[in-house]
C-alpha cells in the first residue's frame, strides 16, 4: 500500500551532499588523508626503531614521572607481556592511531570548549552537534568517511577523532564555567582583559576537569579501534576482528586483554596528569 | 567624622540597577514609582537598585549598609560597573564611567580602584605573592618592581613571610589580608569593599577593623565599605547609607542615624544598638562651670553660692584644666588668707571626650566631683553628670549634644562680673 504521504528523501539528499563533496573538495581530502597517513605510519616506524623492551622500560619511566611506582610498574610488566604474546607490531599501530586521534581531538577540541565557554551563541550551537556526535552509531560516520579517505588507517583516525572528541569539549566547557562566579569578579575588578581572565585564571583552574576530558577522549578513541578496523585499520583492533570473524577465542581473549592493558596504563598516566601537584585547590 | 569640606571623589546620581529582560519597561514604570513588588509582577523584572544618589568624599569611610537583599553589593559593583547599570551616571573624580569605553573603564579599574571580597576571592593555584602582584602582573609591570610592590603591601597588613604560601595553607582572617594585599598593592584611590570582614569570627572582624582604621589614617584612601551590620559600620564608617528594598533611606554620620532617624525602618534597624558603645563622653558632657585660678578664693566661693554646687573647675587662663576646689577649700583659704592653688584638689577623674560609655561607668561611679571632659591640649571641654549618662543610656536625646560638642559652648560665661 502507497503511503498517503511521500517518502522524505533524505537519504538522498545527503548521498548527493556527499558526493558533491567529495568531487569538489577531493583534493583537500587527499590532502588530509596523506597528512594523516604520514603522521600515523611515521610514529610507528618511529617507535618500532626502539627495541621493545627498552621502550616498555621507557613507558614505566614515564609512568612513574607523571603518577605512581606501582603504575610504573604495571606498565612495564604489561607491556612485556603483550611483548611475549607476539602483538608488539600490531600494538605499536593502535597506538600510533588512537594517540594521533587524541592528538587531533585535544587540538580541536579545548579550543571549541574554550570558545564556547566564552560565548553562550556558540554553546548553543556546539551542544547540539556534541549530542550528535556522541549519540550517532560510530559505524554512520565511518561510511561517509570512507569516501572521503579511502579505506586504512585514514577514516578510522577520522572517526575516532570525531568520537572522541565530545567529551574533551565537554569537561573544557565545563571546567572553565566552574570556576567561581567571585574569582571571575576579582579578575575583572583588576582589569583584566579577557585574554588575561582566561589565560591566568580560568584555564589554570579549568585544567584537572579539562584533563579529565583529554582522559575520556583517550578512552573513547581505544573504544573505537576495533571499529575502526573494519575499514581497514591495522593494529590490536584489527587482530580483534579477526579473531572474532574466525572464531578464536583464544587469540580473541590475548588480543582483548592487550587492549585493556594499553588502556589501562594511558588511563591511569593521563588521570595523574591532571591532578594538580601544587596546593592549589579550588575550596 | 570631622566636618572639614572635601572633594568630591564619586558622585552617584540617580543610579538605577533592573536585572532581568523587560529593563526598560520596568525603568519606565519604577519612573511612575511603581512600588518593587508591582514591577515583578509586571514585567518580571527585578529592581536591584533604585535611584541611588549619593556623594563619597575624598579621603572618607563610606559604608553602605543594609539587610541582605537590599541592593548594597549590586550598588557598589555599580561604581566599578561590574554590573553595568540601567540608568545614572556615576561619576569618578567628575568622569562618568557609564559612558566609558572597555579600555577606559579597564585603566580606571586597573589604577583607580582596588576591590577586596566578602569570601576573599584569592586565587588557589596562585601563591600569596603571586595574589598580590595579580593587578600589577596584568598590568605588564615588570616582575622585580611588582615583586617589591606585593612585598610592602604585605608588609603593610602584616603578612611578610608568607609569600609562598598558597591561599588554602592560610586562616580566613590571614586570606582576608592578602585579598586587602592585593587591593593595595596596584596603589588605587579608592578601596571598595563588599561585606570584607562578614566572613570572619568576631574577634578577628574587630582586629581586621581595627587595622583599616589604623591603614586608612596612614594612607589615607576613599573606602567604600559594604556590610550587613550595623556595629561595624559604626564603627569604621565617616558616613553611613542605609539601604532598603534597593533604595537608600537614609545617609549621615553615625551619630545621626542614630539620634534622628528618618524613618520608621531605620528607628527599628538602631533600636537595638548598644548606646553604650557607640555615645561618647562627647556626646553627654555638660558645660562647666569653671573659675581662673588668678580670681582667688573668695571669687570662687562665692559663684559656688551663687550655682548651688559644692565644688568647681579651676582654670587658668587659657581654660586648661588645673584642678578643682571645694566649698570647705575655698571658705578654709578665705579665712587663712591662701591663694587658690594651696587648696586646689588636683587627682581628679578626667576622659577625653571620645572614650565611650561603656569605659565611663567605672569611673563616674567612683568619682566624688563630675568627671571633667579634656582635650588632648588638657583644655577643659565639659563635665560628665551621673544623670546625663544614665538618661543618654536610656536613649534620651535631652541628654545627648547631637554632634558630640556642646553647642555655642561659652568659656567665659561663669565668670563673675
Amino acid at each position: 500500500m502507497d503511503q498517503l504521504i511521500p517518502r522524505l528523501p533524505f537519504a538522498e539528499w545527503i548521498d548527493r551532499g556527499i558526493d558533491w563533496l567529495v568531487t569538489t573538495f577531493g583534493t583537500l581530502f587527499d590532502g588530509i588523508a596523506e597528512l594523516l597517513e604520514g603522521i600515523v605510519e611515521g610514529s610507528v616506524d618511529l617507535l618500532d626503531m626502539v627495541p621493545s623492551i627498552l621502550l616498555a622500560v621507557l613507558f614505566a619511566l614515564l609512568a612513574w614521572a607523571i603518577s605512581t611506582r606501582k603504575i610504573a610498574l604495571f606498565s612495564l610488566i604489561g607491556l612485556l607481556f603483550i611483548d611475549y604474546l607476539g602483538y608488539w607490531y600490531p600494538m605499536l599501530q593502535m597506538l600510533a592511531l588512537v594517540l594521533t586521534s587524541v592528538f587531533f581531538a585535544i587540538a580541536i577540541g579545548i579550543p571549541i570548549g574554550i570558545w564556547s565557554s566564552q560565548k553562550s551563541g556558540v554553546r548553543k550551537i556546539v551542544n547540539p552537534i556534541l549530542d550528535l556526535m556522541q549519540t550517532m552509531p560510530a559505524f554512520v560516520y565511518l561510511l561517509p568517511a570512507i569516501f572521503f579517505f579511502n579505506i586504512g588507517v585514514v577514516p578510522g583516525v577520522v572517526a575516532s577523532v570525531i568520537f572522541a572528541m565530545p567529551p574533551t569539549i565537554r569537561l573544557t566547557m565545563l571546567g572553565i564555567q566552574q570556576v567561581p562566579n567571585d574569582l571571575i569578579e576579582a579578575t575583572e575588578a583588576f582589569g583584566s582583559t579577557s585574554w588575561q581572565r582566561l589565560s591566568k585564571i580560568q584555564i589554570p583552574l579549568a585544567k584537572p576537569t579539562i584533563m579529565a576530558g583529554v582522559n575520556q577522549s583517550i578512552m573513547l578513541s581505544l573504544s573505537m579501534v576495533v571499529i575502526a578496523s573494519m575499514v581497514g585499520a591495522p593494529g590490536l583492533g584489527e587482530e580483534v576482528y579477526r579473531s572474532v570473524t574466525q572464531l578464536k577465542t583464544g587469540e580473541g581473549f590475548e588480543t582483548g586483554l592487550s587492549i585493556v592493558i594499553v588502556a589501562i596504563i594511558l588511563d591511569r598516566i593521563t588521570q595523574h596528569a591532571g591532578k594538580n601537584k601544587k596546593g592549589g585547590k579550588l575550596t | 567624622m570631622n566636618e572639614e569640606i572635601n572633594k568630591k571623589k564619586i558622585e552617584v546620581i540617580d543610579a538605577t540597577k533592573i536585572f532581568g529582560k523587560n529593563s526598560k519597561r520596568a525603568a519606565q514604570l519604577l519612573k511612575e514609582s511603581m512600588s518593587k513588588k508591582d514591577i515583578l509582577k509586571a514585567t518580571g523584572a527585578t529592581v536591584g537598585v533604585n535611584n541611588a544618589t549619593f556623594d563619597v568624599y575624598e579621603g572618607e569611610i563610606f559604608v553602605i549598609m543594609g539587610l541582605s537583599g537590599s541592593g548594597k553589593s549590586t550598588l557598589v559593583r555599580l561604581l566599578n560597573r561590574l554590573i553595568e547599570p540601567t540608568l545614572g551616571r556615576i561619576l569618578l573624580d567628575g568622569e562618568d564611567i557609564v559612558q566609558m569605553s572597555k579600555e577606559q573603564l579597564r585603566e580606571v579599574r586597573r589604577k583607580k580602584i582596588g576591590m577586596v571580597f566578602q569570601n576573599f576571592a584569592l586565587f588557589p593555584h596562585k601563591t600569596i605573592i603571586e595574589n598580590t602582584e595579580y593587578g600589577l602582573e596584568i598590568q605588564g609591570v615588570p616582575r622585580n618592581d611588582r615583586s617589591a610592590k606585593a612585598q610592602e603591601s604585605l608588609k603593610l597588613v602584616g603578612l611578610a613571610g608568607y609569600e609562598e604560601q598558597y591561599p588554602s595553607q592560610l586562616s580566613g582572617g590571614m586570606q582576608q589580608r592578602v585579598g586587602l594585599a592585593r587591593a593595595l598593592a596596584n596603589d588605587p584611590d579608592i578601596l571598595l569593599m563588599d561585606e570584607a570582614f562578614s566572613a570572619l569570627d568576631p574577634l578577628i572582624r574587630k582586629d581586621m577593623q581595627n587595622e583599616l582604621l589604623q591603614l586608612h589614617n596612614d594612607m589615607g584612601k576613599t573606602i567604600i565599605f559594604i556590610t550587613h551590620d550595623l556595629d561595624e559600620a559604626l564603627r569604621i564608617g565617616d558616613r553611613i547609607a542605609l539601604m532598603k528594598d534597593g533604595e537608600i533611606v537614609q545617609i549621615g554620620t553615625p551619630e545621626e542615624i542614630l539620634m534622628s532617624p528618618s524613618n520608621e525602618y531605620v528607628e527599628r534597624f538602631v533600636e537595638d544598638v548598644d548606646l553604650s558603645k557607640v555615645l561618647t563622653a562627647g556626646h553627654i558632657m555638660k558645660k562647666a562651670d569653671t573659675v581662673k585660678i588668678d580670681r582667688g578664693p573668695r571669687v570662687a566661693l562665692r559663684l559656688m553660692k551663687q550655682l548651688g554646687i559644692s565644688s568647681i573647675y579651676v582654670v587658668d587662663k587659657s581654660n586648661r584644666l588645673l584642678g578643682a576646689v571645694t566649698a570647705q577649700d575655698a571658705l578654709q583659704a578665705t579665712e587663712s588668707d591662701q591663694s587658690l592653688e594651696k587648696v586646689l584638689t588636683t587627682n581628679l577623674p578626667m576622659v577625653s571626650p571620645d572614650t565611650v560609655l561603656t569605659e565611663l561607668f567605672d569611673i563616674v561611679s567612683t568619682a566624688v566631683v563630675p568627671v571633667a571632659v579634656i582635650s588632648e591640649d588638657q583644655k577643659l571641654q565639659g563635665i560628665i553628670i551621673r544623670g546625663a549618662l544614665i538618661g543618654a543610656l536610656s536613649g534620651d536625646n535631652q541628654f545627648i549634644n547631637s554632634d558630640g560638642t556642646i553647642d555655642s559652648m561659652n568659656q567665659t560665661s561663669t565668670e563673675v562680673i
